[in-house]
């Protein structure tokens, strides 16, 4: 495992207790301790699944057979920025269609990439329930409507 | 008539004492004092059916998971909303999460149910908070907990995070997710009111269809079963997209037709002329303009060949080249596909890879039969709805907007 060691601090130990404590089986906690484990490394790196698995007694591929059913669980380093931009129909008819191809001139991004200065990663989304501001985007948990390219950008230019 | 979006104007909405102010939590102690029986009568007395999207009856779901002799029972809120073109039960959870949380806490009394869960989806973050917030206001009055005023009746709520699965609105593949699996669904039976969660009996209950207990118990099942149809009665809520001059969430009448939503009060946007309507969410199939006399509830909208689904109205003006909708519909269905059921694995991804080739100039003369005959080896040969709803989607599009196709074909 080497550099890939995940360890973890009190402050995380007891947060993993406390979701123990809301329910009543480790299993139930996968969900649950693979977000804090994303969110304390950033992604989810061998390390972080080993740790998954360690902490709730779970070997360490079935922690990975479920995180990779996931859309939202990252399993590549991200930028420091996540953009979820959304393609589905009511965005794709409102204006949408050619966001993503900005992105890749503005930024150099391409979907499931991370822009070559590490700032932003795109995740094209199926719809995040925006569709009376079509089109949109999350901006990490930020939500972000009624989009046009001048905009997006004017937008993310925000994002540091 | 405000039942649903009443309370939802203002950032101070969710708030506990706001809630309170306003005759919030007074149905709850009006269902203590009924019996847990009685509390399923009057749900049963209001027609109401379920908000998710099946549209079964909801005090019927409820007594079947209450007449089990299992042990512990569970309730589960259905937040998932992935449905694309639906986004209703987000405006009750951030404006109104205490109305759900109310509906949640007389719902386990009626089911006998000491734990809960919310499963909201991963792509609403600031939710999130919203729900912590009022889940702790709840239990610090009293509202949820160990001994809910003073009754000693026992319900905790948990929130549980999906991780974007829109699979996991399906009700076997939700408890699954939340069993810490894969959110692939089960076959059923058994249905979950009698092995769902943990095995036990499980009530899972859409956001849409909770939030409208409070009312049926203060003001009664039959005074809600005289709201809008009364075969299929209640309220609605209507996620509104698309070419709309106001896009947003309406709460009307069960049966109120498509046109007063789309004429009356949203007004047609874009160019201005109807082509074409979804009326539940992609899953339910496209309507030509001809058929918006429809009265919107689960009775009616079958006999013109769809469904009420999520109750999420998507618009489309005549700008729109249906064929490319179709495609995009067919890679939502392929993307999201859990991978169970090879109809529904391999029919799909085969569908969205022709749809593909027509789109880009390289269809064949034959294609629309073939996608005609691969959505009919789909239909009713998958665990759940999904293959289903992608081959309907597919099979209706082609039948509606032959055109749009045929012009792309003869074309390459």
């Amino acid at each position: 495992m080497g550099e890939n060691m995940v360890t973890v601090n009190d402050r995380i130990l007891q947060e993993v207790n406390e979701i123990r404590n809301r329910y009543h089986d480790a299993r139930s906690c996968l969900l649950p301790t693979i977000y804090i484990l994303q969110r304390e490394v950033g992604w989810l790196s061998p390390g972080a699944l080993q740790m998954v698995g360690e902490l709730l007694n779970i070997p360490k591929a079935t922690v990975k057979g479920v995180s990779t059913f996931y859309a939202m669980f990252n399993h590549q380093p991200m930028g420091r920025h996540l953009i979820q931009l959304c393609t589905n129909v009511a965005c794709m008819i409102m204006g949408g269609e050619g966001l993503s191809d900005i992105l890749k001139e503005r930024y150099g991004l391409e979907p499931n990439r991370t822009s070559p200065d590490g700032r932003f990663s795109l995740v094209i989304m199926e719809c995040i329930g925006a569709c009376d501001k079509a089109p949109a985007m999350l901006v990490d948990t930020d939500l972000h409507g009624n989009l046009t390219g001048e905009g997006m950008i004017g937008i993310l230019e925000g994002y540091t | 008539m405000a039942i649903l979006l009443k309370n939802t104007i203002g950032p101070d909405a969710a708030d506990i004492d706001k809630y309170i102010t306003d005759g919030g939590y007074h149905a709850v102690a009006k269902a203590f004092e009924m019996k847990p029986a009685d509390v399923i009568d009057e749900v049963k007395k209001s027609g109401l059916r379920g908000r998710g999207g099946a549209g079964f009856p909801a005090g019927m779901k409820w007594s079947f998971a209450a007449a089990d002799p299992q042990k512990p029972k569970y309730l589960i809120c259905n937040a998932d909303e992935g449905e694309p073109g639906t986004f209703k039960d987000r405006v009750i959870l951030e404006n109104n999460a205490h109305l759900l949380i109310e509906g949640m806490v007389i719902s386990a009394y009626a089911l006998g149910a000491e734990k809960g869960y919310i499963y909201l989806r991963g792509e609403y973050p600031k939710i999130r908070d919203v729900l912590l917030k009022a889940i702790k206001e709840a239990e610090e009055r009293d509202y949820l907990g160990d001994d809910i005023m003073g009754k000693g009746i026992v319900f905790r709520l948990g929130l549980h995070m999906g991780a974007g699965a829109y699979i996991c609105g399906e009700e076997t593949a939700l408890i699954e997710s939340l069993e810490g699996k894969r959110g692939q669904p089960r076959i059923k039976p058994p249905f979950p009111v009698n092995r769902g969660f943990s095995s036990k009996p499980t009530v899972v209950n859409n956001v849409e269809t909770l939030a409208n207990i409070p009312f049926i118990v203060e003001r009664g099942g039959d005074a809600y079963s005289k709201i809008g149809n009364p075969e299929c009665p209640g309220v609605k809520l209507f996620s509104v997209s698309g070419h709309v001059n106001k896009p947003g969430v309406y709460e009307l009448p069960m049966g109120v037709t498509l046109r007063e939503i789309i004429y009356t009060h949203c007004g047609v946007g874009g160019t201005g002329r109807l082509k074409a309507v979804i009326p539940g969410g992609i899953s339910t199939p496209v309507l030509t303009p001809d058929k918006i006399d429809c009265p919107m509830d689960f009775l009616n909208l079958p006999k013109v060949g769809s469904m009420l689904g999520s109750g999420a109205v998507m618009v489309f003006d005549d700008s729109v080249d249906m064929a490319k909708v179709c495609l995009r519909a067919t890679k939502f269905f392929e993307h999201e596909s859990c991978g169970k059921c090879t109809p529904c694995r391999e029919g799909v991804s085969w569908m969205r890879t022709i749809l593909g080739r027509i789109e880009d100039g390289a269809g064949r003369r034959e294609d629309l039969d073939l996608l005609l005959e691969i959505s009919q080896n789909i239909l009713g040969k998958t665990f759940c709805p999904l293959g289903d709803g992608a081959a309907i989607v597919v099979r209706r599009f082609i039948e509606s907007f032959r055109n749009d196709f045929e012009g792309k074909i003869s074309k390459g």
